[in-house]
């Protein structure tokens, strides 16, 4: 199987990679490139453990193929957090003990981060539809919706 | 698998008709990775159409229409104002397709050409009177979305036939369209039923009516008696008694985990009762 060529971007920097082209986007992204933030909880589009911005858009990178990032930019959690500073969502999600294992935690945060980027003042309903395509089995979501709520209500700048 | 990034239809019918074994097109890919991945359908050949220039665009025909390029996903279908006015129906069907990072990739095309009985975009489409513009060997040809689906998992298109656009024909004035499903949860689930009503009024009666049904037989159904039940009325009780005897005429359900074909057959009276209403409302200048 001839292995293709493919040249993207990755939280801002160029990265290449030779893929086969059955490989997902994010098996590229954990064994090409050593990029293990995005996990694996599915491979098919349910659990939203594997959720990157393609383009700028949510995407589960199980159900994008590897070879179809050749041009395009992707965003994962390893571009989330500025060196050592955390994002507000990820202290967020510390303060309010918003994770457990920390496996759905990757997914979550990126797909939270697209949220508040296009409504900066979600309601409780609409975080819990955005988010319903990013399943948890330990934490419960009373937790998520809450950190998400009080990360939002920084970066709008008031106190919460 | 050859993964091919062809830039026009013509290429992609060309090499769809020159491959042998197994053959996908590639739109959002969120029921061909996930058949992939489950093993069941691995290609020899993948064709890829977004690089095709326009596959993404949304545009007016000059009749005051709609084109919807193929690989246009669900969330930008919902984020278009003047689609979302003309045709809330479609829409509305596309936008229950899967959470938030699956509507950023999956597509009406796909959703049609899967060929499941229960897709959630396809009955709107179907009231609403949408046909395809079909790419293939012999060149262009178009057809009605009711005519693609021919049972679980196939399409009447011919080897090499890809489809390269969408259409909407012209709204109208005192026109409206909706869609629902029943599902036992919100969100993140396959319809047990769907039906979707397109309709004109004539003041407060109804001039032209398209109804379709989904997952109540082998593929999406057109009913044109449901349809003919509702023309000419008020939607007054009668008339809802009417499509609703009409509907359940209509369906061959199976009996499967989600529901029996009893249940199925009640559930589709009842939601084309409700649907009616709604595209009923529409038409009178409700908001979606
Ligand atoms: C988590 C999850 C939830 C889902 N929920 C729903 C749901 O609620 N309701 C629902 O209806 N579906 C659901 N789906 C199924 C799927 O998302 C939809 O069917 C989607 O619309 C498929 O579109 P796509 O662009 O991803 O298709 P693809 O996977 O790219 O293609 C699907 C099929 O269409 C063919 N095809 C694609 N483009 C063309 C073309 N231009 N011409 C000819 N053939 C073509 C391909 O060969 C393939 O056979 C879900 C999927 C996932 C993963
Ligand atoms: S691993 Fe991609 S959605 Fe579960
Ligand atoms: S913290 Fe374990 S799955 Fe969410």
């Amino acid at each position: 199987m001839s292995k293709i060529h493919v040249t993207t971007t990755v939280n801002g920097d160029q990265v290449e990679f030779l893929a086969d082209p059955r490989e997902s986007l994010l098996d590229c992204l954990r064994d090409r490139l050593g990029l293990t933030g995005s996990k694996e909880g599915c491979g098919t589009g349910d659990c939203g453990a594997c959720s990157v911005r393609l383009d700028g858009t949510l995407v589960c990178s199980c159900l994008v193929l590897g070879v179809e990032a050749e041009g395009k930019t992707v965003e994962t959690i390893e571009g989330m957090a500025n060196g050592n500073e955390l994002h507000p969502l990820q202290r967020k999600f510390v303060e309010h003990a918003a994770l457990q294992c920390g496996f759905c935690t990757p997914g979550i945060l990126v797909a939270a981060k697209a949220l508040l980027e296009q409504n900066d003042n979600p309601t409780e309903t609409e975080i819990r539809y955005w988010l319903a395509g990013n399943l948890c089995r330990c934490t419960g979501y009373d937790k998520i919706v809450r950190a998400v709520m009080d990360a939002a209500a920084e970066l709008r700048g008031e106190a919460a | 698998m050859r993964y091919h990034t062809p830039s026009t239809f013509e290429d992609a019918a060309r090499l769809a008709a020159e491959a042998s074994g197994i053959t996908r097109f590639l739109a959002g890919g969120t029921d061909v990775l996930v058949q992939m991945r489950a093993g069941a359908v691995i290609p020899d050949d993948l064709i890829d159409l977004k690089k095709i220039p326009g596959v993404s665009e949304i545009a007016q025909t000059e009749e005051g229409g709609w084109r919807i390029g193929i690989a246009v996903p669900g969330a930008r279908l919902g984020a278009h104002a003047g689609l979302c006015a003309d045709w809330p129906g479609v829409v509305e069907g596309m936008e229950l397709v899967g959470s938030t990072q699956v509507q950023g990739r999956a597509t009406l095309t796909g959703n049609l050409c899967n060929g499941s009985p229960a897709a959630d975009s396809v009955p709107g489409l179907v009231a609403a009177g949408a046909t395809v513009e079909i790419s293939g060997p012999s060149g262009l040809r178009s057809a009605p979305v009711e005519d693609i689906p021919a049972g679980p998992g196939k399409t009447t298109l011919q080897p090499g036939e890809v489809i390269s656009a969408i259409l909407l024909p012209p709204r109208g004035t005192a026109g409206g369209d909706a869609y629902q499903r029943f599902i036992p949860r919100t969100e993140m689930d396959i319809a047990v039923v769907g039906c979707a009503i397109s309709l004109t009024l004539d003041g407060n009666s109804i001039a032209s009516a398209r109804v379709a049904l989904g997952a109540v037989a082998p593929t999406v159904l057109l009913v044109p008696e449901a349809a003919a039940a509702i023309t000419g009325t008020t939607l007054d009780d009668d008339a809802l008694a009417a499509l609703t005897t009409a509907v359940e005429a209509a369906c061959t359900p199976i009996s499967d985990k989600r529901g029996t074909a009893e249940f199925r057959t009640e559930v589709a009276g009842v939601l084309a009762r409700r649907v009616a209403k709604i595209a009923y409302a529409r038409a009178k200048g409700a908001e979606a």
